[in-house]
């Protein structure tokens, strides 16, 4: 099935057509993240920039006395802190719960997991309120560590999924020998499972990494002072406010969405794996 | 061998132990308070009230504009995502030069958050720049609207972000789908003597049936659940007249700025009813098909 050259021409400009639509909202945010303030007016929004400059993200990082502009500097490093342990925390959970689902079926395993498979999909409203009401018996409301606690544990469904899948690809044969020689369960994981686990970890790593970073709903609900609030609940503030100009506004938002864009141009493959991983049958 | 399967049980109880808890006991929890009267900070007498709250929400004139909303939403969005998606999965798939390059720049919106999506697009469907303007300069001012701010539009405006958001999703899907099929029936159906259309019509259309299927479940509840994106084109108050609002937000709202604990409990109920009817019978469906392969 040889293709005409006009089929060629047909695809080649379907491609950068699709290209230019998604393209679009980068070149904005860029743009006009890199203006200097005079430059900046509705009018001359698709205009490439004349002077660049970096004023903007300085000032969306910092914010501005002045105005009394909060930056979004401190919300950053509130996302790291949130970030890191929620990503450990959860796909360390997920690893142990995918190997005993994929290697030690017992009976009842298969309604378990789909229990813990359905509460990936619950719309998160549905448990909101009694959260917050446990956060704050236990003094966790309002807090970093209170937005871990709800991340590890709705991260538990997803990461033991994609750990589930990964792990059945290991063959019994390796688990099986292991015990022959006197490991244990924990011995097994120990020594066979673990030291094959570091194509399906990136995965989950990255996966919920993206995830946690790009939350805002327990954000928002979760933490009420600017202090501790992620990134993307600031963001949202500092464009909902009329004195923040609008090229701050995108060097914020650029801000916020560096970590899990340099993440996806880097390691994209194992991003779109875990993505796939998510519609539970990979 | 049994005691084997007991330390393998005990390893995950804690992880069962803490989705029992946050997930199907907190739904029983919001469930129990939906049938009550808590609808303030500091209610007296706590009081069960049966399907009070729930009646009150089919009585409300903005309860009411967010389904019709969300259906909205969803007609738009799923085929927008579908046809987008499988579209650039064939033409990724067609072995051009620079795939990756093509693959990378289509699926990178998903790495961004619904936050800073929403923030662009809100200035992009700014009526008096971004897509006007371009319209404009193209001559294509006919195309020129109001976007999220005329109240007719509204919440159509925040599905064609979503659309630009999430059809990588269904790209990626396709994509996979496509990868899945032998060679061998491309060549079968090249002896035969069969066109590109005709493979595609009677090949690769029905292979990827459960893709599409996969696809809508998911599409179809990220519709239901829908937040982020529309707190951020179109603000906390969902748009003039409520034109973008879905129950999602208003959930947000009642709950936890006019502390309606138990009206907002009743709306979340809703939401993972919804969610259910959608999810359940596909999670059972795609576990039993695993099970027999």
């Amino acid at each position: 099935m040889r293709r005409s050259r006009l089929l060629t021409l047909f695809i080649y400009g379907s491609l950068l057509l699709l290209a230019v639509f998604y393209l679009i909202p980068i070149y904005v945010l860029v743009v006009n993240a890199l203006k200097d303030y005079r430059e900046v007016s509705v009018e001359a929004m698709w205009r490439l920039p004349q002077n660049l400059t970096l004023a903007s993200f300085a000032k969306a990082w910092n914010g501005d006395p002045t105005t009394g502009m909060q930056g979004l500097g401190q919300n950053f490093l509130n996302s790291v802190y949130l970030v890191v342990p929620a990503v450990i925390l959860s796909v360390f959970l997920g690893s142990i719960n995918g190997y005993v689902l994929a290697h030690w079926r017992f009976r009842g395993s298969e309604v378990l997991f789909f229990l813990l498979l359905f509460g990936m999909f619950i719309p998160y409203q549905s448990v909101l309120i009694p959260l917050v009401k446990l956060l704050m018996a236990i003094g966790l409301y309002g807090s970093i560590p209170g937005l871990i606690l709800a991340h590890v544990v709705y991260g538990i469904p997803i990461t033991t999924l994609i750990f589930r899948n990964y792990y059945a690809q290991i063959p019994r044969e390796l688990s099986e020998s292991a015990q022959i020689d006197g490991a244990g369960v924990l011995g097994v994981y120990r020594y066979v499972i673990v030291p094959l686990s570091a194509p399906g970890t990136v995965v989950a790593v990255i996966w919920q990494f993206t995830q946690i970073w790009n939350d805002f709903l327990f954000g928002v609900v979760i933490t009420n002072k600017p202090s501790v609030q992620p990134i993307t609940v600031a963001l949202n503030n500092l464009a909902g406010s009329f004195i923040v100009e609008w090229n701050v506004q995108m060097a914020g938002a650029l801000l916020a969405a560096l970590p899990t864009l340099l993440i996806y141009i880097l390691m994209g493959r194992y991003f779109i794996r875990g993505l796939l991983a998510g519609s539970v049958k990979g | 061998m049994r005691r084997y399967r007991l330390v393998a049980f005990a390893l995950i109880a804690p992880s069962v132990l803490l989705i029992i808890v946050f997930v199907y006991g907190f739904i029983g929890w919001t469930t129990w308070l939906s049938l009550t009267n808590q609808n303030d900070i500091i209610v007296p007498q706590v009081r069960f009230v049966g399907l009070e709250n729930y009646i009150r929400l089919f009585h409300n004139l903005r309860f009411l504009i967010d389904l019709k909303n969300t259906l909205i939403f969803a007609l738009l969005f799923i085929p927008g995502s579908l046809v987008l998606g499988l579209a650039g999965a064939l033409l990724l798939n067609s072995g051009i030069r620079y795939e990756g390059v093509f693959r990378t720049i289509f699926l990178m919106p998903m790495a961004l958050s619904f936050i800073v999506t929403g923030v662009v697009w809100r200035w992009l469907m700014n009526p008096s720049s971004g897509l006007n303007l371009m319209f404009d300069a193209l001559g294509l001012g006919f195309l020129k609207n109001g976007w999220y701010t005329d109240p007719s539009i509204g919440i159509k405006a925040i599905a064609l972000a979503a659309v630009w958001q999430l059809s990588g999703y269904t790209m990626a899907l396709y994509l996979a789908g496509l990868r899945a099929i032998p060679k061998e029936l491309y060549e079968a159906a090249q002896v035969d003597g069969a066109s590109q259309w005709q493979f595609f019509r009677f090949v690769t259309f029905p292979l990827l049936t459960p893709v599409t299927l996969s696809a809508v479940i998911v599409l179809g509840h990220i519709s239901l659940k829908i937040f982020d994106l529309v707190v951020a084109v179109a603000g906390i108050s969902g748009g003039p007249a409520f034109s973008s609002d879905v129950p999602a937000l208003y959930m947000f709202v009642t709950t936890f700025q006019a502390n309606r604990f138990a009206q907002g409990g009743a709306i979340s109920i809703i939401l993972l009813m919804m969610v259910s009817f959608l999810v359940i019978p596909y999670l059972s469906w795609s576990l039993r098909r695993e099970a027999t392969e």
